[in-house]
């Protein structure tokens, strides 16, 4: 195996993809294509990297839908259906332990699996995860047989039940086929953090942080190594990439 | 009427109902490309109930279609003479089910035009995918059992082929179960109970059809069914049916006591409206407590009676399945034990369905695709069963 | 398959419309030789840069080009490669709509409406570069 080529510190990736988008939302039309970028064209995802999420409930503010307005700008979410068959990639949820009467909310969404149930029923392969960790949905193989929606415990999954128009160039999206959120493929691929955690970011909650967990230097895997976080439904033994503290 | 006569539903019958299967396929028909046009927005499902109406009927047309393959199986494996009898009505009725049951499932995706993907393209630890196979060699093994049957010189092949028609069903109807069984996170069906309650509910929902099927093409070609054979058939529904009960019990318990699913079977047992109604009165009082009465019944009764069990065990199979893929749905997922959940997706909250026109419409075409097979295969080959009504031997066998 | 002999002689009318039958689809396309060109999509090449491949390869090819590297681009994540759908729509969207379908002019649609081959891409890939809702952009992305 090749040796890659050394890659700039995470940090430093991080603060200039969050320059981009800052860019982008000044600049429209405009697209910093001098941008650094680890990944040259044509290259692979590899499993070096396994892209995930650590979300801070505590930080958490209820009442706040930064990241579920920003995903639904940034994928073109728009939808004229009725609410119980829109399709939301990440809700927010407000939650009251039965116990002890504690309210807390958090962001859901895809919780990228290791080991993902809807992977494993997907009859066309077209549910995969692709070697840096990220859970998708290939639209040209799904079949809409709706069985990921099934399987899945976090009820991540989407159907799109009505003909759409106006989708997103990054984010190509249509009836009868099942999506997800996608940890905004589109833009790590660029460097630049997901919608939902810039949002947060720039609303200054700062409750999402986003990384790569395999790189022990990344912020992510540091605040894991010092506060207590935990996946839902770990019992399932899932292995999500999107872990929780305050829960 | 010559005992070993070929009988024939009379033409003017016959036109009539395959007019009335061809209403029923374009219903059925016209339903899909409405969904095709506007998509699933026209019908009542959901991100929260994904699997609706449709599914009912295709899961009870897939499992039927297995189980009314056992008097074929009593009758090739088991060597039993009155049930050899009924062998290629048994094969023509799973043939006819299948495809009706499947042309259901194929036209409720999301795509059904990406069949050919689903057919090309395998994730193997799917069992969607494992389906794929199993469904259309199942049709294959039953055509070929189905010739060993009716073909004189092939007929000493029927036993073994009756044996791999036999093996191979219990691995469909397993995978059947096993399609919810897998579903790990689910309340309603991460249970390893399911693959063998399918083999159980198959065996009287298919016996139940069968018998609605032979009275039915006995009435029109103007036959009697001899009284013993009736009487062994009834007592076996009324087995299969005991059975089915059994299993549920076993469901609901194992739930409640090793999975802790106390709040879910609350809901289906008793707070849920539809689903407790259609639970306690659909399916355990008509489908499964009356059948059993008039089946079991010491007092004589006639063929209509068996006829009207029959109906009340298939009543009582909806029932069943609406509450189980429905029900098992509209129950919120519990995705934070210890927490109660509130979200714009409908977290924590159980979802309201209502059953639209174009999916019923679709559940019924598939039922049309099934009559109407068998509705022109009666007529067409020799599928009644052709007992040996003048003779003694064969009530001496009906009696043993 | 060879045809027996003895087993069926059609009749001289039958013959006789099979003959005309054949002499028609002979006939039609060599009037039309004679009448004027084939008819031909009327489409016209937007952006005067050199594309991915010669138009003979392009028109032949494109269909696997296309699902070869969807492949690579979704399951591997293969960014920024020389074919990509979304830099079709960028050079040949039409200067005045924007759009690379919704008239038999458009740059797609002329051609497929012509082959009577369905489009499936724009059912989730924009083919506009002047999207609804959003601000204008031209730039293809990979």
């Amino acid at each position: 195996m090749s040796p890659l080529p050394p890659k700039p510190s995470r940090r430093a990736l991080l603060g200039a993809g969050a320059a981009a988008a800052a860019g982008l939302a000044l600049a429209p039309g405009v697209r910093l294509i001098e941008l650094a970028q680890a990944r040259v064209a044509g290259e692979p995802a590899t499993g070096q990297v396994r892209w995930g999420l650590l979300i801070d409930a505590d930080r958490c503010a209820s009442g706040c839908t930064a990241c579920v307005d920003a995903c639904s700008q940034e994928n073109g979410l728009d939808s004229a259906v009725a609410l119980r068959q829109r399709p939301q990639w990440i809700r927010k949820v407000e939650l009251k332990e039965l116990r002890t009467g504690r309210e807390v909310s958090l962001p859901m969404m895809c919780q990228h699996c290791a080991d993902p149930p809807c992977v494993d029923v997907c009859p066309t392969g077209a549910s995969f995860k692709r070697a840096d960790g990220i859970v998708l949905v290939d639209r040209h193989s799904c079949i809409g047989c709706r069985y990921c929606m099934m399987a899945c415990p976090y009820k991540a999954r989407s159907f799109v039940h009505a003909s759409l128009t106006g989708q997103k160039p990054d984010v190509p999206r249509g009836k009868g086929c099942v999506e997800g959120c996608t940890l905004c493929v589109h833009r790590i691929d660029r460097e630049q953090n997901p919608a939902c955690v810039q949002a947060c970011a720039d609303a200054e909650h700062g409750a999402m942080l986003f990384g790569d967990l395999n790189d022990p230097h990344s912020a992510i895997a540091r605040r894991m190594r010092e506060v207590e976080t935990h996946a839902v439904r770990a019992d399932l033994a899932l292995d999500p990439g999107v872990r929780y503290q305050g829960i | 009427m010559a005992p070993g006569a070929f009988a024939r539903i009379e033409r003017h019958v016959f036109w009539l109902l395959i007019a009335a299967g061809a209403l029923l396929v374009g219903a059925g028909l016209l339903a899909a490309h409405a969904m095709e046009q506007g998509g699933h927005a026209i019908t009542g499902m959901s991100n929260q109930i994904v699997w609706g109406v449709p599914h009912v009927f295709a899961i009870f047309l897939i499992v039927a279609a297995s189980g009314v393959l056992n008097v074929a199986s009593i009758g090739s494996v088991f060597g039993k003479p009155v049930y050899k009898a009924r062998a290629p009505l048994s094969g023509l009725l799973s043939l006819a089910m299948l495809a009706g049951g499947l042309a259901v499932l194929m036209l409720d995706l999301g795509r059904p035009e990406r069949v050919v993907v689903a057919a090309t393209h395998f994730n193997f630890s799917s069992v969607f995918a494992w389906n794929v196979f199993l469904y259309s060699g199942m049709f294959g093994i039953v055509a070929v059992y189905l010739w060993a049957l009716m073909e004189m010189r092939m007929n000493r092949y029927a036993k073994p082929l009756g044996m791999v028609a036999l093996g191979w069903r219990f691995v469909l109807t397993t995978g059947t179960g096993s399609i919810f069984g897998f579903l790990v996170a689910r309340q309603a069906y991460q249970s390893a109970l399911l693959a063998p309650m399918f083999i159980v509910l198959s065996l009287g929902w298919g016996l139940a059809v069968f018998l609605i099927a032979q009275s039915a093409i006995y009435a029109w070609n103007r036959l009697q069914l001899p009284p013993p054979i009736q009487t062994r058939m009834a007592r076996l529904l009324g087995v299969f049916v005991a059975a089915g009960l059994y299993f549920t019990l076993v469901y609901h318990l194992t739930n409640l006591y090793w999975a802790r699913q106390v709040a879910f079977e609350r809901f289906i047992l008793l707070d849920s409206g539809i689903y407790t109604w259609l639970f306690w009165c659909g399916y355990l009082v008509l489908g499964g407590v009356a059948p059993m009465a008039v089946l079991f019944s010491p007092l004589p009764r006639g063929p209509l009676a068996v006829v009207a069990a029959s109906v009340l065990v298939l009543i009582g199979a909806f029932a069943q399945l609406y509450v189980f893929i429905i029900g098992g749905q509209a129950f919120p997922l519990e995705i934070f034990p210890g927490y109660a959940a509130r979200s714009s997706f409908f977290d924590g909250a159980i979802d309201s369905y209502a059953p639209s026109l174009p999916e019923v419409a679709l559940g019924i075409g598939g039922l049309g695709i099934a009559f109407l097979i068998t509705t022109v295969g009666v007529r067409a080959l020799r599928f009644v069963p052709q007992d040996d009504f003048g003779s003694q031997p064969a009530l001496a066998a009906a009696q043993d | 398959m060879p045809m027996s002999a003895v087993a069926c002689r059609p009749s001289r009318s039958l013959a006789l419309a099979l003959l005309a039958c054949v002499a028609g689809f002979v006939a039609v396309p060599a009037a039309a030789e004679e009448a004027g060109r084939t008819p031909k999509p009327s489409i016209v090449i937007e952006s005067g840069e050199h594309c991915v491949a010669a138009p003979e390869q392009m028109r032949r090819e494109h269909p696997d080009m296309l699902r070869h590297q969807r492949d690579r681009t979704v399951h591997r994540g293969e960014r920024g490669m020389k074919v990509s759908l979304n830099r079709c729509v960028a050079c040949h969207a039409d200067h005045q709509t924007g759009s690379v379908i919704g008239s038999n002019q458009a740059f797609c649609q002329g051609c497929h409406s012509f082959a009577a081959v369905r489009i499936d891409c724009f059912d989730c890939h924009q083919s506009s570069i002047r999207p609804a809702g959003t601000r204008l952009a031209r730039e293809a992305v990979p």
